[in-house]
């Protein structure tokens, strides 16, 4: 459960560009499911879904994850919160140049630790799953948009969060992509995963996958349905 | 003063150092003044991130100052030559009055920022980082102590002058030479050195253990350690390195760190240091246990902290031995407890 | 402590892999960084060298040497001097020498005429080094001659000549007997150049030389180990200016590190936004970029220590002969005993990766405090 109190969020302040991307949000969130936000650009559904992700911390009001209030962590141990809760598929999907896609997907694992066989095994498993292990082997600059998509997935889910967080995942993709896409989160919901994304595509707002649509507008919450 | 590579390296590696640190000064008074956890503000997100970049700096001081520490004495010991009558680093520590005063110094710097980086260590495991205040604080005294350190040690490259053939009078003007006199370290009496180092040892690895078992006198263990540094050099000066140089009159704690003695003196050395470093961390974390967001972490750090340091009293330990059980020179033939 | 394994393994893997991509930016830098290194440990390995071949010279020389001085100068030392120290006790022997420098115009070169001590070439024989052959193009059986003092010809028939084991002592050496020495110079019997005084209690040298200073107040005393001090502090010196001059390019190379490490490229920031997206935290950047700096500077510390090895040992040092060696120009080839010495590979290090490591930090800390939600925005 991620609850949400009076959070405002305020880049450059002080100077003359300060913007507000947040105005005071109150959510309630529970796990399980797939929640939409939903807004035209600039509404903040993406400054929203950092700071539920723990990617940045709120200027001011309040977040808790479960009994934990996570809105005065230090970046240290925000980071070990995000990492072990939440997997994030970027927008332009953000694979790294230069080395397979297996390697990819295993990189949010190096910080952790763990065996390298093990974690190798556990990747290769994740890409079949995505019906991607052809291309393991391949370099990510090879793969077409779809594919990287997957391997983005892929390499949110390596640390087996509970929560997968998506930033306007059909943006770069075509109707037959998205819907291949749909699928995977309806696999995501079925597994118990909670499923974030932010979108304006209706596509994916009326999907019958997702269970929640929440609108927002001025950094503002417009309407929950 | 004497023009060579090795005074040029560590007089820079000291510049540097104090550089670095007394350039984190201002940040460490912010971060007494203006630390507010519980702000979102982008101005104490900044200051979030500073702390990354004067840790590292700390991280590298340290391993400068250890760095240096060898190289110090190294250099003077090679200096030797430069000197009438210094036959290894003591004599030409001796030299010069800031000799000394110098590696007290150096060797103060190496251990207050180890302690410095226990501290960070454990406050960064906390979720509020509860120590910050003190951390920043301790920073700023540790500043003073490198700055020192790196003067004397300038004091006493400057005051070198080598003894060398002036074009105008004979050999026999260039002075009479250092006479090295032993120190009452040095007379401390082998039964007294080897009785008392084996009491506090058994003393620390008994405290280290009662820690792991119970997770109490973390602090003793410290203060325990501290107590081996101690006896530990006393020991090495009066007893040990008279068992490596099998000449019963020859007390020197650098001679043993020479080739001619395979370097064994880094053998005692190292373990004895990271030992002593690795105890007072273990009283640090142990004691910042009481400490909300450390309850759970603290102990953990501590224990393993407490491991290492006895493992190191150990091998200090084991090595002391092994030197006197192999050494030919027997200094307690009819021991009185034989 | 498995984990802590893992986890470096797991970066330096990757760092590995990161300074592979970046192949043309790596191997500029390894370029530079090797050369700086090879530069520094050229000039320091050679000096080090030419120090250890002169501890081996003076380990053969006397252990005092005794000089007569008129009006502060040098001057011949007459045999009755000689009589005099060999009386005084604790003396084990004490021998009169003969050597100066001959200026040979045919080569423009300054040559160390001596007449050895035992084994002296017959009266109109010399035995030569093997710089001095190098320079006449002489070998043995030719016949070189010289105008001595009164103009007349003096002529030698080359004996033989001295292999180059020792070169750095022998290249440019003269050995004549002692009737041509005192011919060409015009030096009467019973007068030397200066007199050798073996000790036979080696902790009585000083005892001894004060006693030779109170009964023949016109000498001048030296002592072997003063001479030893002498040539330390002179080398090191020496070894202390080359550094210095080449601390300039030390500098430059703080710069340029600095530089190329700010300098991050729009794909280098992407990645580390990345990183940090997934997961990554800033020590673990820090780490990362850390292991990177940490490969480039012990590659290229190995691979300049190893050319500067090469070309001290190998090639004799040609970078810096000239600076080094000294006034003679009679040195052009000779091996020095490799040798290689903690203290300055260490000093080395100091002077190398210290300053690298602290041009660094800065950089690589900012670019690891990028905030994670950057690639969102």
């Amino acid at each position: 459960m991620i609850r949400l109190s009076q959070v405002k969020k305020v880049f450059n302040q002080g100077r003359h560009n300060e913007f507000w991307a947040l105005r005071g949000v109150d959510l309630h969130l529970d796990m399980g499911g797939v929640t939409v936000f939903r807004g035209p650009s600039g509404s903040g559904k993406t400054t929203l879904l950092t700071m539920v992700g723990c990617l940045a911390r709120p200027s001011s009001g309040r977040i808790s994850l479960g009994e934990r209030d996570i809105s005065a962590l230090p970046e240290r141990f925000l980071t070990d919160i995000r990492r072990s809760t939440f997997g994030f598929v970027f927008q332009s999907f953000n694979l790294l140049k230069g080395i397979t896609a297996l390697e990819n997907v295993m990189i949010p694992a190096y910080p952790l630790g763990g065996d390298h066989g093990a974690l190798k095994r556990r990747a290769l498993a994740l890409l079949e799953r995505l019906e991607m292990a052809d291309k393991a082997q391949s370099q990510a600059e090879w793969l077409s948009g779809g594919e990287a998509q997957r391997v983005a997935i892929a390499r949110a889910l390596i640390n087996d969060p509970r929560v997968v967080i998506a930033d306007e995942p059909t943006a770069n993709l075509d109707s037959e992509r998205s819907a291949q896409f749909l699928d995977i989160v309806a696999g995501l919901k079925r597994d118990g995963k909670t499923v974030l994304m932010t979108s304006h595509d209706p596509l994916v707002a009326d999907a019958p996958v997702v269970d929640r649509v929440i609108g927002l507008r001025d950094g503002l919450i417009d309407g929950a349905g | 003063m004497l023009f060579q590579p090795a005074i040029i390296a560590l007089v820079l590696a000291s510049a540097l150092a104090a550089l670095m640190l007394v350039a984190s000064l201002p940040f460490a008074v912010a971060v007494l003044r203006r630390w507010d956890l519980s702000s979102g503000a982008e101005s104490q997100v900044r200051l979030e991130k500073r702390t990354y970049l004067v840790a590292t700096l700390v991280k590298i001081v340290l391993v400068a100052e250890a760095a240096a520490l060898v190289l110090f004495v190294f250099n003077a010991d090679r200096m030797a030559g430069l000197f009438t009558g210094a036959m290894c680093a003591v004599g030409t520590l001796k030299v010069d009055p800031f000799g000394f005063p110098a590696l007290y110094l150096k060797l103060a710097v190496f251990f207050l920022a180890a302690f410095w980086l226990v501290l960070n260590h454990v406050d960064n495991r906390g979720w509020d980082y509860p120590l910050i205040r003190v951390k920043y604080a301790a920073l700023i005294a540790l500043a003073p102590v490198l700055l020192a350190a790196g003067l004397v040690q300038l004091a006493y490259f400057l005051g070198l002058r080598a003894d060398v053939i002036t074009s105008c009078c004979s050999t026999l003007f260039s002075g009479n030479g250092i006479t090295v006199t032993s120190n009452s370290v040095a007379a401390l009496p082998h039964v007294w050195a080897l009785s008392l180092l084996a009491g506090t040892l058994a003393a620390v690895l008994a405290s280290g253990a009662v820690y792991l078992r119970w997770g109490r006198g973390g602090v003793i263990h410290a203060v325990l350690s501290l107590v081996v540094l101690g006896v530990g050099l006393a020991a090495i000066i009066s007893t040990i390195s008279v068992y490596v140089y099998e000449m019963p009159h020859h007390h020197c704690p650098f001679c043993i760190l020479k080739r001619e003695y395979h370097h064994l003196g880094y053998a005692l050395y190292l373990p004895l240091f990271l030992g002593t470093a690795l105890g007072v961390g273990t009283g640090i974390a142990a004691a910042a246990s009481r400490l909300v967001s450390l309850r759970a972490v603290g102990p953990v750090i501590a224990r393993r902290l407490a491991l290492a340091s006895m493992l190191c009293f150990a091998v200090f330990g084991g090595v002391c031995l092994g030197l006197i059980w192999r050494s030919h020179l027997i200094l307690f033939e009819g021991a009185p407890w034989q | 402590m498995n984990g802590w394994f893992n986890r470096q393994r797991a970066l330096l893997d990757f760092a590995v892999s990161s300074l592979g991509r970046r192949k043309g930016k790596t191997l500029g830098l390894l370029a530079v960084y090797g050369l700086i290194v090879f530069v520094l440990a050229s000039a320091m390995l050679f000096s080090h060298a030419l120090r250890h071949e002169a501890k081996q010279v003076l380990a053969g020389t006397p252990e005092v040497l005794v000089q007569r001085l008129i009006a502060g100068r040098h001057d011949l030392i007459p045999d009755t001097h000689l009589a005099a120290i060999r009386t005084i006790r604790g003396v084990k022997s004490a021998q009169g020498r003969l050597w100066g420098y001959l200026f040979d115009p045919a080569a423009a070169a300054n040559y160390t005429l001596m007449v050895p001590p035992a084994d002296a070439p017959a009266v109109g024989q010399a035995v030569i080094g093997a710089g001095v052959a190098a320079v006449r193009d002489a070998a043995i059986g030719d016949v070189m001659s010289f105008r001595a003092h009164d103009g007349t010809l003096v002529s030698f028939t080359i004996q033989a000549i001295i292999a180059p084991e020792s070169a750095l002592v022998s290249a440019d050496l003269f050995l004549v007997a002692e009737a041509d020495y005192r011919r060409l110079f015009g030096i009467p019997d019973g007068r030397f150049t200066d007199i050798v005084v073996t000790v036979r209690n080696p902790r009585e040298v000083r005892t001894v030389a004060e006693k030779i200073d109170t009964a023949l107040p016109d000498t001048r005393i030296i002592l072997r180990d003063e001479i030893k001090r002498t040539y330390e502090s002179v080398f090191d010196w020496r070894e202390g200016m080359v550094v210095l001059l080449l601390s300039g390019a030390v500098l430059a190379f703080f710069i340029f590190a600095w530089e190329k490490a700010s300098g991050l490229s729009a794909e280098e920031k992407r990645e580390i936004g990345i990183l940090k997206a997934v997961g990554w935290e800033t020590a673990d950047v820090i780490g990362l970029k850390s292991l990177e700096g940490l490969v480039v500077s012990l590659t290229a510390f190995l691979l300049g220590y190893l050319l500067a090895w090469v070309h001290v040992f190998q090639f004799g040092a040609p970078l810096f002969e000239p600076v080094l060696k000294g006034w003679s120009v009679l040195y052009p080839d000779f091996r020095l005993t490799p040798h290689v010495d903690e203290l300055q590979v260490a000093t080395l290090f100091f002077f190398t990766v210290f300053p690298y490591t602290l041009a660094n930090v800065v950089p690589i800390w900012r670019a690891a405090t990028v905030d994670p939600d950057q690639v969102m925005r």
